[in-house]
């Protein structure tokens, strides 16, 4: 049996990215040298942080009208994304946050910083959360983002993507990542996608179309599932079933 | 184990958008609610402090994209004990200097863990999050098994905040460089 008392598994770091790829140009000086310290899980690893419903708002999910005039939407493709947050152990992860930002249709952000001459949407922000649902499902609804490119070699573009902020039960499940869409002519071509050595896991990054659940005439839907640290289960000797 | 972690990717320079709307400049976003801004409830018993630095890179300049959140312990080192996130934060560092402030409480120890806040930090160019602790200068570190793990003396100062005036303390990270921080694989 796995109990809220037992430890995440460790960070399994074929899986992740290195801290230094010179390739994706930011890490070089960026990137910490030393080996990461190992530590016995303590309590504050073991808890986190926790949300309700308190902190959400009945649009926060819908990216097409939160930033919106009244009776306005923003421009482009609009779809709706959704998936399933569960941890290593197949267990689904209700209750948790996750926020989500991306460039608009055009691919700019609205951000100062940005200087990408694709213009902005006012009626889009490009941020949204969302808490899952009993059993760890979500959804929300946005346009697809546009593809941009950044200064990092020559000619490098991103491919299009939304950036999720996933908190689960404890501080050691914290995972910032991104989702890319099936299909994108960029991803193999990304420095900061090929950051990840696996292309499983790049491919577990790739959300697929869903005709499931797209609405004829509607919007297409994109399914996008996340999975989080599990924690290890204590093995009794003498109660091996359940691990 | 059935299921394989998702990897990590880097928060990107405009991180702010999504979890600090309104430092990326959207107005109103939320109806204004700033997530993390408060680490405790206002009543919450302890020593008020301030914790205060910046994010330095391996050139030695300041980083001016990076988000930090922060998990603590309360003064009677219990963790989660004061509303549904209390103990918790988050800071968008600023965008001239790239200087983060958190007003708390002094934390308590926890069984053998001294006194400390634990920090996470994400940027562009940091591929996954990083992990590091505060501990405090003037606070017993006593058996903690963290800074005991560390055997060079330099290389644990990094995670020491110097005391500053009454109540503040000064915490900056090097993600790179001699004085690299200290990162922990939690």
């Amino acid at each position: 049996m796995v109990s809220e008392t037992d430890p995440f598994n460790p960070q399994d770091m074929s899986l992740q990215p290195p801290a230094l790829t010179p390739d994706y140009r930011s890490s070089r000086l960026r990137a910490p040298s030393h080996k990461l310290l190992s530590l016995e899980q303590g309590p504050g690893e073991l808890t986190g942080p926790t949300f309700g419903h308190d902190v959400i708002g009945p649009n926060d999910n819908d990216l097409i009208i939160n930033y919106a005039a009244p009776g306005s939407a923003a421009i482009g493709e609009q779809i709706m994304v959704h998936g399933h947050l569960l941890d290593e152990n197949a267990r689904p992860v209700p209750q948790a946050l996750l926020e989500f930002w991306q460039a608009n249709a055009g691919g700019r952000y609205r951000h100062k910083k940005d200087g990408y001459l694709a213009p902005l949407d006012p009626n889009f922000g490009g941020c949204g959360r969302t808490l899952t649902d009993e059993n760890g499902y979500f959804s929300f609804r946005t346009v697809r983002p546009g593809p941009y490119p950044w200064p990092n070699g020559g000619n490098d573009w991103r491919p299009a993507h939304i950036h999720f902020s996933c908190f689960g039960q404890g501080w050691a499940q914290r995972l910032i990542t991104q989702m890319y869409f099936e299909g994108d002519p960029h991803i193999p071509l990304c420095p900061i996608v090929q950051t990840i050595a696996d292309p499983k896991a790049i491919d577990r990054l790739t959300a697929r179309l869903d005709m499931a659940h797209t609405v004829p005439m509607g919007f297409r839907a994109f399914r996008f599932d996340i999975v989080l640290r599990g924690r290890a289960s204590t093995l009794f000797e003498n109660k091996l079933e359940g691990n | 184990m059935s299921g394989s972690q998702s990897a990590s990717q880097t928060a990107g320079p405009y991180v702010h958008i999504g979890c600090t709307p309104k430092v990326a400049g959207l107005k109103n976003m939320y109806g204004g609610h700033v997530l993390g801004a408060d680490i405790f409830p206002p009543d919450v018993p302890g020593r008020k402090i301030v914790i205060s630095g910046q994010i330095f890179d391996g050139a030695g300049d300041p980083v001016l994209d990076a988000m930090l959140e922060f998990w603590q312990a309360d003064a009677s080192g219990r963790y989660g004990a004061n509303g549904a996130y209390g103990g918790w934060a988050r800071r968008a560092v600023d965008p001239e200097a790239g200087r983060y402030r958190l007003e708390t409480i002094l934390p308590a120890a926890t069984g053998d863990e001294a006194a400390h806040v634990k920090v996470w930090v994400v940027a562009r160019g940091i591929n996954l999050g990083l992990h590091t602790r505060i501990y405090f200068e003037d606070e017993p570190q006593g058996q903690d098994p963290i800074l005991a793990a560390i055997n060079e003396p330099s290389r644990r100062s990094t995670l020491i905040a110097k005391r500053s005036g009454d109540d503040g303390y000064i915490f900056n990270i090097h993600l790179q460089g001699d004085k690299e921080t200290v990162f922990i694989n939690v």
